[in-house]
């Protein structure tokens, strides 16, 4: 028989996440840490609006791109909380999470041989989507000594006459690292020079917990350069859901828009009247759950501080990226002996590329309680090992 | 969202948390916290610190009643005066001025619906301005101070993902 498969999935390795997941999954007394998704159901009201629009019977396709209401919702939404204009009917598509929004873009924009550079540590579907895509990715290594923020000088090295494309993943995933005004601007003039486009994964926009999230396309110049991809799955605590979109010139966008009708047809239908309610009604929502992350965040900061782990303070998203270094072993074997010794589970960095070596993911998308309760037996750890 | 507000809005669904941790989430010095919690209790914002009990679940027999009162406003004092009457009961839990068909909420625990529709008959319902009163017994509570009763956080989720 011959080989039924295609010769470049089999290259692709499988998510370094699989494997804790299977050990966490048969303990039954472990504390996770790892999780990436909000603890928070979808506010009752959206979910509400969901169940209502099945009972009106609305369970057929919705246009491709997107039922029109909610596109001119996302296109208000993204008016009024980042001052970012899209017109609803030509510069957007609703896609089925950020995920595809992610595959559409790198597949409507990079032939074979152009180099798309992911800065890494980041989330774990950008190097097989661009591989897929029939692209070569590149990474970037992102520094702690930056608070793992891309510089112009560490973009402008990775720079070749075959890079097409810049993968913004701000804020980040698994470091919470953000990229302010100033840093933008830096990147940005790199960016024109080379004559680069970025996609950007805003997913955890609305999870910001200094200034307001600044977006890449904010800055002069790089509309016309930028996919912008977002989605209800963080900010709403809509995961479930699976309902992202994509944003950007219409020339882009219209191309994306064939692959996605003849690939997925269009979004979850529920999913998509329960998001018009969403952007309609959450504001306050969305507030509350930042608020709830952002406490979370200055308990864990300062515990990392307390015991005396070295961790930079993150401002995005909910994660922190503590530094295990000092103990001498790979995040992956500090991973294993914390969940078989204190029976806490996170994600090891190198889930996220290579350069997460000697970093752990820890999740804050838990209750303050069970954080306490997995902060304990993490500093019990490591006083043993100390 | 100011200092005081983010303050109460934790403390109103968790009284028992500590200063000092209140003031790490919050990201301020203990002393601002402290500061702010006298200033609260002075100014009478904040006027108690209360446990949510799930007495079902206890051995104590309890009996809780809503009683809607219609009433006759008292020249120069409108409802204060009966309102204040009806509230030094100890028994009664909390009086409500409404607007609709009736003018005060009562409510009220007992140990028995005895005890509770003795209460009505002999000392509510006898008073000059009550009109009327019309007594609601709770059967079950569901959720009480914005807390689901008897239900026990399960968390759906995958134990670990990207």
């Amino acid at each position: 028989m011959r080989n039924p498969l295609n010769k470049t999935i089999g290259e692709i390795k499988p998510s370094g996440i699989r494997k804790f997941f299977d050990i966490v999954s048969e303990m039954k007394d472990a504390i996770s840490l790892g999780v990436g998704e909000p603890d928070f159901e979808t506010p009752w009201h959206i979910r509400d609006e969901g169940i209502y629009s099945l009972e009106k019977g609305r369970t057929f396709y919705t246009s491709n791109a997107g039922l029109l209401e909610l596109r001119e919702e996302i296109s208000k939404y993204l008016k009024r909380r980042f001052d970012l204009n899209y017109d609803a009917k030509s510069e957007m598509i609703v896609t089925v999470g950020g995920s595809e929004a992610i595959d559409l873009a790198l597949r409507a924009m990079v032939d074979p041989g152009d180099e798309v550079l992911i800065p890494q540590p980041s989330y774990v579907s950008y190097e097989p989507c661009a591989i897929l895509a029939g692209a070569t990715p590149v990474i970037i290594k992102l520094k702690q000594e930056n608070q793992f923020r891309l510089t112009a000088q560490e973009l402008e090295d990775a720079i070749t006459d075959k890079t097409k494309i810049l993968i913004l993943p701000f804020p980040n995933n698994p470091t919470g690292a953000i990229m302010e005004r100033t840093d933008l601007e830096a990147i940005a003039k790199v960016i024109e020079k080379h004559d680069l486009f970025v996609i950007s994964d805003e997913i955890y926009a609305e999870l910001c917990y200094t200034d307001k999230h600044v977006s890449i396309v904010n800055i002069e110049g790089m509309w016309d350069r930028t996919i912008l991809i977002n989605g209800f799955s963080k900010s709403h605590a809509m995961t479930g859901w699976r309902l992202g979109y994509a944003c950007g010139p219409q020339c882009i966008i219209e191309q994306m828009y064939k692959i996605h009708q003849f690939c997925i047809m269009c979004a979850p239908t529920t999913s998509q009247y329960a998001a018009v309610d969403a952007l309609k009604n959450g504001d306050a929502d969305v507030q509350m759950m930042r608020e709830a992350y952002n406490q979370r965040r200055r308990y864990l900061v300062h515990a990392f501080k307390e015991m005396g782990l070295e961790c930079f303070e993150p401002f995005g998203a909910f994660y922190i990226f503590p530094c295990i270094k000092e103990f001498g072993m790979t995040s992956d074997v500090f991973a294993t002996k914390l969940l078989e010794e204190e029976k806490v589970a996170v994600v090891p960095g190198t889930a996220f590329g290579d350069c997460g070596e000697g970093f752990l993911r820890i999740s804050y998308a838990y209750s303050l309680e069970k954080l306490k309760v997995a902060i304990g037996r993490l500093d019990h750890f490591i006083s043993k090992l100390r | 969202m100011s200092m005081r507000e983010q303050i109460l809005l934790i403390i109103e669904k968790n009284s028992r948390m500590d200063l000092h941790e209140l003031a790490i989430i919050l990201g301020v010095e203990e002393a601002v916290i402290v500061n702010e919690m006298e200033q609260m209790e002075n100014e009478g914002v904040i006027c108690g610190y209360h446990t949510l009990i799930d007495w079902e679940k206890t051995s104590v027999e309890k009996v809780n009643a809503l009683i809607e009162v219609r009433v006759t406003p008292q020249r120069g004092k409108g409802f204060d005066s009966i309102a204040e009457r009806i509230y030094k009961y100890p028994e009664v839990h909390a009086v409500y001025l409404i607007s609709g068909g009736f003018d005060l909420l009562v409510t009220l625990e007992g140990k028995t619906l005895k005890e509770v529709s003795q209460f009505v008959s002999e000392k509510l319902a006898i008073l000059d301005s009550v009109i009327s009163t019309a007594t609601h017994f709770i059967l079950k509570k569901y959720k009480d101070h914005g807390t689901v009763l008897g239900t026990k956080d399960v968390d759906e989720r995958m134990q670990v993902t990207p």
